[in-house]
C-alpha cells in the first residue's frame, strides 16, 4: 500500500501536520491489553458496584422493570448495531420500519398524533419540546415549569432554554409553579403564573413524585391563555394505565423510555420519546422517518421532513440534534411489541398493586406516613422521624430504601420516594419492610 | 394464512429476500408473548376509574417467536459495518468490537441504579475518571466531561461554555466565525447559544488562513469553530496561527472533535490551540453507531474553561471518587444522570485494548487506507483538492456531467456492488462531493475490492449509464421516493378503527 501511495513510510503521510505539533503528540497510555486481560479489569470494575447486588427501591428518572431476553437477542444484532443513521434507505430498511413501529408505539403510548424518532433521554427530550414551544410562539418567552416536575429535567430545560448574558431570542424567561399540600401541582399559584405572555406550561405525568397530576385542570389553565400543555413521564410504564396525556389535550408529550425494556446502566443510555399534534410535525426536532414507495410500487421507508433538519437548514434548524438514541428505540419497540397490549396494562396494573400494597405495609408499621394524598403509580413518598438515619440503618442491611428527597427538596427533609415494581417479589418487599421498621 | 395489508403492495418474496409486514399488521386479537404475576387485578382498588385507559387500540398483539422472527428479518434488510465495508465520511465506521458489547452487558454495570450512594458505584467512578483521563491525554486538554449524550450535544455544551466563560469575562460578545466547509451542526449550536454566524471561506486548496481569519476576527468574535482535518480531510496547516488570530482579538477556538480519528498520537488539539472539543466517543473510539445513537460526546477543555464545564463533576479524594454538583460557574446539567455510561465501559474497554501505541497505530491505518483509497480512484474521479489527505478522501461529480450520472447514482449503484455508499453532497463546497472514509479496520483485499467497484461504476457511467442511474436493483427495495414522501407525510401506521387521544 505505501508503494502505491509513493511514500516510504507510513509517517511520511504527515508532513502536512507542523513538526512542532508532531514532536508532542505522543499518546502516553499503558500498552494493550488482550481480551482476556480487558474482561478482566472491567470485571473487577463491576464487582465493585456493590450497589448493583442490593434491593433496590430507588427510582426517580430511572427505574427498575423485568427486560424479556428476546429484546436483548435482537439489539445484539450486528446489523442493527453497526448500522448509522440510514442515509441510504435501500439498504437501511431495518432500522428505518422498526422506527417507524417506534413511532407508531409511542404516538399510541403518548395518546397522542405524530411521534419522532427519539431523542437523547427524557430530560433533553423536555427542554426540547420547551424550545419547540417557544418557535411556535415566538412573541412569548415565559415557561412555567411545576415544580413537582423531575428536578434534573427542570436543570436541563435551564441549560437549553436560557442564554447566559441573553436576553433576546433563545432565552426562555422560566418560572417555578409549587408543589401543593397533596403532591399536585399547585393549581392556585400556578394560575397566578400562567398570564399571556406563557408560551407553556410544563409538568410530569406523573410527577416526579409518583403522583398523578390534575392534567384536566392544568391543560384547560395552560389553553386558556393560550399557553401550551407540555407533559413529561419519566416512568413510561405508568402510560399502560393512566389516560394518556394526548387525552388531556397535550400539545407535545415526552417521556424517557428506559422503563420499556433498557437496563438501568448506571442512568444511560436511555431513549427520550418525542410526540405531539400534526399540525406541529414540521417545528419538531430530531429525526422523523415516513411511509413511502419505490418505482415499482413496493412500501419502504426514508428518512424524511429533512429540511427541518441542521445537516440542511444549518443555523435556522429546528434543533442542533443529529441523531436519535436509534438502538435504544430499537429496545423499545422490540419490548413493546413482546409485552403488547394485554401485558402493558398488566404489567401497569402489577406495579401499581405492588407499590400500593408495600405503602400500607409500611404505614402499619407506625414509623411512617405517607407524604401526599394525590393518586399515585410505582412511587411514593414517606415520612418518617430521622429518615436519613433509617436510610443508612437500611442500607446496612443491603437495601436501598428509596431516594432521600432533602437533595432536591429541603422541604421535604425527612422524607424518603420508595419505588416498587414487578422486579421486587414478596422477598424483596419484606426486606424493606423490615429494613424500615 | 392471512399477510394483512402488505399483499397489497407488490413486494416480492423470492429465496433470501424475505417480506416482512409491520408489527401491527402480524397482530391477531388475544395473541401474546408475555406474562406477568399480578397482573389480574382491578385497577380501581388503587386508581380512581376516570384517570385510567383502557388497554391501547392498536397496540401489537403477538407471540415471541413471531417478535423474534419479525426482527431478525428487519436486521437482514440492514447493511452495517458488521456486514459490510461501510466508507461513509466523517463518520468514522469502524469496527465495533463484539468483546465490548459483552462487557457493558456486565451485571455491575446494566444492572446500577444512577442514585445509588456513590460508595456502591465505586467501579464505574474509577471507570469514569480513567476513562475522562485517557481521553485527556490523547487530546492534550486539561480536563474532561463525559456528560454530552452525542457529538451535537457535546457541541451545545462547549458553546454554551463559551458563552459562559465571556459574560463571566464582561460580555457574551455577538459571532461565531464558521468555516463553509463545518458540519449543519456547527452553526445549529452556536445559534442556540444566541450567536450570530459568520462564514469564512476556506482557500484555493480547501484550508483556513490565518489571514482570512485575522480579517474576520474583531472584538464581537466569541469563538471560531474549525474542524481539523477538516471535511475535506486535509490537516489545516495554519491551524497554530489560526488560533493565535482568535485568541488576539479575545475569543475562542471551538475545535470540533469529529476526525479525531486522524489525530491520535499525531497532534494533539490542545498544542494546536483549541479552548475547547468534543470527542464522539462513536467515532473514534469504537463505541456502535446503534443505527443512529446512542452515541457519546465528551468535552474536553483547557483550564481556563474548566470552572464552566457541566455538572455533575467527579472529584476524586485519595482512593475514592464521588460526584459534585457545586459549581456555581458551571454551565449546569445537560442531561440526566452520568452520561451514556453503557457507551463509556465499550470506549473504556477499546482504549484498553489498544494502548498508547495501538490507538496511534489506528490513527496511521486510517490515514494509510484513505491515502490508498485516493492514489486508486484519482485517475478516474476527480478529487476536491489534490493533496495528500488524512483520515478520508473527497470526489467531486466532474467529468461525469455528459453521462448524466450524478453522485447519488453512483452512491446507489455501490449498494448492488454490495458495499454501504460514502457520505454524498457533503461537504457543501465540493461539487456533488462523495467522501470516503475506510477507517483502519478494513484489509487491503476490502479496499481493493472497493476500488474495483468504484472503478467499475464509472466505466459504466460511460458506457451504459442507465444501469448507475436506475440502481439499485439488488437491494430489498428500489429507489424510494423521497420527494413525495415528504410532501404528504405519513409517519406512523394508523389502527383501522379510531386512534385514541
Amino acid at each position: 500500500m505505501l508503494d502505491v501511495v509513493g511514500v516510504p513510510d507510513v509517517t511520511d503521510l504527515f508532513t502536512d501536520v507542523p513538526q512542532e505539533l508532531r514532536a508532542r503528540a505522543a499518546v502516553n497510555l499503558a500498552p494493550g491489553l488482550s481480551e482476556q486481560e480487558v474482561r478482566a479489569r472491567l470485571e473487577q470494575l463491576a464487582t465493585r458496584n456493590t450497589a448493583a447486588q442490593r434491593h433496590c427501591f430507588l427510582g426517580a428518572g430511572t427505574y427498575p422493570h423485568f427486560v424479556p431476553a428476546v429484546v436483548d437477542q435482537v439489539l445484539q444484532r450486528a446489523e442493527f448495531y453497526s448500522a448509522y443513521t440510514p442515509y441510504q434507505p435501500e439498504v437501511s430498511q431495518g432500522t428505518l420500519q422498526a422506527i417507524f413501529e417506534f413511532q407508531t408505539l409511542v404516538a399510541m403510548l403518548l395518546g397522542m398524533e405524530v411521534a419522532n424518532a427519539s431523542m437523547y433521554d427524557g430530560a433533553s427530550a423536555t427542554a426540547e419540546a420547551v424550545l419547540m414551544a417557544l418557535r411556535i410562539q415566538p412573541k412569548r418567552s415565559r415557561v412555567v415549569l411545576s415544580r413537582a416536575l423531575h428536578p434534573q429535567y427542570r436543570e436541563v430545560v435551564r441549560t437549553y432554554a436560557t442564554v447566559a448574558g441573553g436576553d433576546g431570542a433563545h432565552h426562555a424567561d422560566l418560572v417555578e409553579a409549587p408543589v401543593a399540600g397533596d403532591g399536585r401541582t399547585d393549581i392556585d399559584r400556578l394560575a397566578n403564573s400562567v398570564n399571556d405572555r406563557t408560551a407553556a406550561v410544563v409538568v410530569g405525568y406523573p410527577n416526579f413524585f409518583g403522583v398523578v397530576e390534575d392534567l384536566d385542570t392544568i391543560g384547560a389553565l395552560a389553553h386558556a391563555h393560550g399557553a401550551l400543555l407540555v407533559t413529561a413521564t419519566a416512568e413510561a410504564t405508568a402510560l399502560g394505565l393512566l389516560k394518556p396525556p394526548g387525552a388531556f389535550g397535550a400539545d407535545i408529550a415526552v417521556a424517557e423510555g428506559q422503563s420499556l425494556g433498557v437496563p438501568m446502566s448506571y442512568g444511560g443510555p436511555g431513549v427520550g420519546l418525542f410526540a405531539t399534534r400534526s399540525d406541529f410535525v414540521r417545528m419538531m426536532p430530531g429525526r422523523l422517518v415516513g411511509e413511502a414507495a419505490d418505482g415499482g410500487g413496493r412500501r419502504g421507508y426514508v428518512l424524511t421532513l429533512a429540511t427541518r433538519e441542521q445537516h440542511i437548514r444549518r443555523e435556522k434548524a429546528t434543533s442542533n440534534i443529529c441523531t436519535n438514541h436509534g438502538l435504544i428505540a430499537l429496545a423499545v419497540t422490540v419490548y413493546l411489541s413482546t409485552v403488547g397490549k394485554a401485558g402493558l396494562r398488566e404489567l401497569a396494573i402489577a406495579n401499581t398493586a405492588a407499590a400500593h400494597r408495600a405503602a400500607e405495609r409500611l404505614a402499619t408499621t407506625g414509623k411512617w406516613q405517607q407524604q401526599f394524598s394525590a393518586p399515585f403509580f410505582n412511587e411514593f413518598v414517606v415520612r418518617g422521624v430521622n429518615a436519613a438515619a433509617a436510610w443508612e440503618a437500611a442500607r446496612a442491611r443491603g437495601v436501598l430504601a428509596g431516594v432521600p428527597l432533602r437533595r432536591w427538596y429541603p422541604e421535604l427533609s425527612e422524607t424518603l420516594m420508595l419505588c416498587v415494581t414487578e422486579t421486587h417479589d414478596a422477598a424483596a418487599v419484606d426486606a424493606l419492610i423490615a429494613a424500615l421498621s | 394464512m392471512e399477510v394483512g395489508r402488505v399483499s397489497q403492495t407488490a413486494k416480492k418474496q423470492a429465496g433470501l429476500l424475505l417480506d416482512e409486514a409491520l408489527i401491527f399488521e402480524r397482530s391477531r386479537p388475544g395473541r401474546r408473548g408475555f406474562a406477568v404475576p399480578g397482573g389480574s387485578e382491578d385497577p380501581g382498588k388503587f386508581l380512581p376509574a376516570d384517570l385510567l385507559r383502557g388497554p391501547i387500540d392498536g397496540f401489537p398483539e403477538v407471540s415471541e417467536p413471531e417478535v423474534l422472527r419479525h426482527f431478525l428479518r428487519l436486521s437482514q434488510w440492514n447493511l452495517g459495518t458488521a456486514t459490510t465495508f461501510y466508507p461513509l465520511g466523517s463518520c468514522t465506521m469502524k469496527y465495533n468490537p463484539v468483546a465490548n458489547e459483552a462487557v457493558a452487558r456486565l451485571a455491575g454495570f446494566a444492572g446500577l441504579h444512577p442514585l445509588v450512594p456513590d460508595e456502591g458505584a465505586q467501579g464505574a467512578l474509577e471507570l469514569i475518571w480513567e476513562l475522562e483521563r485517557m481521553l485527556a491525554e490523547v487530546s492534550g486538554m486539561d480536563a474532561v466531561s463525559l456528560q454530552p449524550a452525542a457529538g451535537a450535544q457535546g457541541e451545545l455544551t462547549g458553546m454554551k461554555m463559551i458563552r459562559a466563560y465571556h459574560v463571566d469575562h464582561g460580555r457574551a460578545r455577538r459571532k461565531v466565525l464558521i468555516p463553509a466547509s463545518a458540519h449543519g451542526t456547527n452553526p445549529a449550536s452556536a445559534a442556540l447559544c444566541g450567536y450570530s454566524t459568520v462564514q469564512v471561506e476556506g482557500n484555493r486548496i480547501g484550508l483556513i488562513d490565518a489571514s482570512a481569519v485575522r480579517r474576520a476576527m474583531d472584538d464581537e468574535v466569541a469563538a471560531l469553530m474549525i474542524t481539523n482535518p477538516n471535511t475535506l480531510g486535509l490537516f489545516e496547516r495554519e491551524i497554530v496561527q489560526v488560533a493565535e488570530a482568535v485568541h488576539e482579538r479575545g475569543g475562542l477556538v471551538y475545535l470540533d472533535g469529529a476526525n479525531l480519528n486522524a489525530l491520535m498520537g499525531v497532534a494533539k488539539p490542545a498544542h494546536m490551540g483549541a479552548d475547547v472539543m468534543q470527542i464522539n466517543l462513536h467515532k473514534t473510539f469504537s463505541t456502535p453507531h446503534g443505527g443512529g445513537g446512542p452515541g457519546s460526546g465528551p468535552v474536553g477543555v483547557r483550564d481556563v474553561l474548566e470552572p464552566y464545564l457541566p455538572t455533575p463533576r467527579l472529584l476524586r479524594d485519595g482512593e475514592r471518587w464521588r460526584w459534585s454538583e457545586d459549581h456555581p460557574k458551571s454551565i449546569g446539567r445537560v442531561r440526566s444522570f452520568h452520561g451514556n455510561f453503557g457507551m463509556l465501559v465499550r470506549a473504556f474497554a477499546y482504549i484498553l485494548a489498544l494502548g498508547g501505541d495501538g490507538l496511534t497505530q489506528a490513527t496511521r491505518m486510517a490515514v494509510l487506507s484513505a491515502n490508498y483509497i485516493r492514489r486508486r480512484l484519482e485517475a478516474t474521479y476527480q478529487l476536491a483538492f489534490p493533496a495528500v489527505c488524512m483520515h478520508e478522501c473527497v470526489f467531486s461529480d466532474k467529468g461525469f456531467e455528459a453521462t448524466g450520472v450524478k453522485t447519488l447514482d453512483i452512491a446507489k449503484r455501490l449498494l448492488d456492488h454490495g458495499f454501504y455508499a460514502p457520505t454524498i453532497y457533503f461537504p457543501l463546497v465540493v461539487s456533488g462531493a462523495l467522501m470516503i472514509e475506510p477507517t483502519e479496520t478494513e484489509s487491503k483485499e476490502t479496499l481493493d475490492e472497493f476500488i474495483a467497484a468504484m472503478l467499475a461504476i464509472a466505466r459504466e457511467a460511460h458506457e451504459t449509464p442507465d444501469v448507475v442511474r436506475n440502481a439499485p436493483t439488488q437491494t430489498p427495495v428500489g429507489r424510494l421516493d423521497e420527494a413525495r414522501a415528504a410532501r404528504r407525510p405519513v409517519l406512523r401506521w394508523t389502527p383501522r378503527s379510531s386512534a385514541e387521544g
